[in-house]
């Protein structure tokens, strides 16, 4: 057990050191290359003015873009991985986990908070990214699960929204078992007939698309996100030669039918204002 | 008979056997008991070899050309009854996964596998048990059939993981198995899930939600085969015995991690060294566990069926206080 408390540390002390760094004061467009001002990026929904490029975020700008003044409850915000299967590859698990913990001053790859959307209840499920590729491993599974429960017993409507690299190979099997988890609390929810929509963000790829992110009432994604089930390099190896323009894009998948609608993040909290209506009345 | 590298005594004193016997036939000296010496040999070696077994040599032995595969074991196990069915009702039919209705000591059972092919024409159709969308789409058609008629449900996995083509992209393979995930969960019938030979990742689990989930002693399961693993975390090909450790993916770590319900063991020398033993023991186990299964109410099995695979995972609250074990 004396990793726990080696992570329990790391925690304090990034909590402890948390810096305060002034805010850059211009962001640079990684598609087009236009520099805009940070405030007016974050005023629209890190979203390029100009070409439209969403610019990946994690929980909390989702949370602050979603809820009404930015208020919530979260649960679970102490819950850490464990490592039952003592996996080390290049690093120890417990490392890679711990570092992830200083870097990101997130505890997993997954928050789950409840509050108001425009006066609307709802549970909302973000993965974060730069938590180790945002990989679902058993902290994002028991997180989605106990949110569920939630859901279950509030009849709260639950948005996920998904960004992952799939599953979380240091967790082997147990992260594997996560999509049995996660699907089969979600046919519990189905049962009840509370909604479940969810959010496919660039982007959602492996045991992510295979379970949860694939299995909403509504299935909406944001433009131009990586959506898919095999990555694009596997694909092309297997068919060998270069893959088609726009493969795997969220237009690709609307388009095949896997998606109900593509909605741009700056209109997103409108949107999901009005389904959560139209749900309700 | 293909031997494994690590089996090469094995293969060295079978030549010897093959060799003395035929100096025997020539010369028409009794050779009987050196014959007799040497068989016994032979089985001792094979035990040593295969009582310490590597995770990665479990590897091989899962891919092993001779190992049986799905078909070979309802055919055997519903004597002449089996009838297998076809298409998903939407695109097609897809040969790497196969079902249909059969019957077992006088009981329907609705079969369900992956099925690796058994030359190198057949393997290219079968894709080496690699499903698309519309093999995981047949298997819930099947599987909503037996509910339907009431009829338990028994999977055989064995699949290098789902296919992970251009077509099964846009069909939506992620869908496809999410779908089968969610669905099986909630089957009111009987199901038993047993992995034979590889169980590779999502392509594994789409067809593998079970009340039982049960594994062959030299079959595998995990989120990513040791040579995918290898590549990814080490960056190189090379570390696959080490990857094949890392991931516990033998049958005895997933029951003892309880991530599987139970092992079948196998004859000596693997599944194929015996195929005929194998198919008897996994007859056994289906029949036990279906008759123990079917004393619960349907309600009751979804409920610990969901309750099981709701209790996997591993995490602690980093806020409560550590307590001392
Ligand atoms: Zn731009």
């Amino acid at each position: 057990m004396g990793w726990f408390k080696r992570i329990k540390e790391g925690i304090t002390t990034s909590t402890r050191e948390k810096k305060e760094t002034p805010e850059g004061l211009w962001y640079k467009c990684s598609s087009c290359k236009k520099i805009h001002t940070t405030q007016e990026h974050a005023n629209n929904k890190y979203v390029c003015s100009e070409c439209n490029y969403h610019e990946r975020i994690g929980s909390k700008e989702y949370f602050e873009i979603l809820f009404d003044e930015n208020k919530f409850t979260e649960l679970d915000e102490n819950l850490i991985s464990g490592d039952p299967l003592n996996f080390t590859d290049t690093k120890k698990y417990t490392d890679r986990l711990q570092d992830s913990i200083i870097k990101t001053n997130l505890k997993d790859a997954l928050r789950s908070a409840y509050g108001k959307v425009n006066g609307y209840d709802l549970m909302v499920c973000c993965m974060d990214f730069n938590f180790i590729g945002g990989s679902m491993g058993s902290v994002v599974g028991e997180k989605i699960s106990r949110a569920i429960d939630y859901c279950i017993k509030t009849k709260t409507p639950l948005m996920i929204i998904s960004k992952s690299g799939g599953a979380r190979m240091m967790e082997a099997a147990y992260s594997l078992m996560q999509m049995a988890k996660t699907a089969a609390k979600l046919s519990l929810l189905a049962k009840a007939q509370i909604p479940y929509i969810s959010l496919l963000t660039d982007p959602t790829t492996g045991g992510v698309t295979a379970s949860y992110a694939m299995l909403g009432d509504l299935n909406i994604a944001e433009p131009a996100s990586l959506i898919g089930f095999a990555g694009p390099r596997v694909v092309k190896e297997t068919i060998g030669k270069d893959l088609p323009k726009g493969f795997q894009t969220a237009e690709f998948v609307l388009e095949h039918g896997f998606l109900d609608k593509i909605v741009a993040r700056t209109e997103l909290k409108e949107k999901l204002t009005l389904l959560l209506r139209l749900f309700k009345n | 008979m293909a031997y494994l590298d690590f089996e090469k005594p094995i293969e060295d004193l079978q030549k010897e056997l093959t060799k003395l016997k035929e100096v025997a036939e020539k010369s028409k000296v009794d050779v009987s008991k050196s014959v007799l010496e040497l068989e016994l040999k032979i089985t001792d070696v094979r035990r040593e070899i295969y009582e310490k077994l590597s995770p990665w040599q479990k590897v091989q032995v899962s891919r092993h050309p001779e190992r049986p595969y799905t078909l070979a074991y309802i055919e055997h196990l519903t004597k002449g009854t089996f009838v297998e069915l076809h298409g998903d009702r939407t695109v097609g039919d897809d040969k790497a996964m196969i079902g249909g209705f059969g019957e077992v000591d006088g009981q329907t059972i609705m079969f369900i596998g992956q099925q690796k092919g058994i030359n190198t024409k057949m393997r290219q159709i079968r894709r080496f048990g690699m499903a698309n969308p519309e093999g995981y789409r047949k298997a819930l058609r099947l599987m909503k059939m037996a509910e339907k008629f009431n009829k338990p449900i028994v999977t055989l996995i064995d699949t290098p993981g789902a296919y992970p083509g251009l077509e099964a992209e846009e069909r939506g393979q992620g869908e496809a198995i999410a779908r089968n995930l969610l669905e099986m969960a909630q089957l009111k019938v009987p199901v038993i899930c047993i992995v034979i030979g590889e169980g590779a990742s999502g392509g594994a689990l789409g067809i593998g939600i079970g009340d039982k989930v049960l594994m062959l002693e030299n079959s595998w399961y995990s989120v990513i085969s040791p040579e995918n693993c290898s590549t990814i975390l080490w960056r190189t090909w090379a570390q696959k015995e080490k990857a094949a450790e890392a991931l516990k993916l033998t049958a005895s770590d997933m029951s003892l991690l309880k991530l599987v319900d139970g092992v079948i063991e196998e004859p000596l020398g693997g599944a194929h060294a015996n195929p005929t033993e194998m198919f008897e023991r996994v007859k056994k186990e289906i029949l036990f566990h279906l008759e123990n299964l079917s004393a619960l109410s349907p309600e009751n099995r979804v409920e610990q069926r969901i309750g099981k695979f709701c209790s996997m995972g591993v995490t602690m609250d980093a806020g409560e206080e550590e307590v001392e074990k």
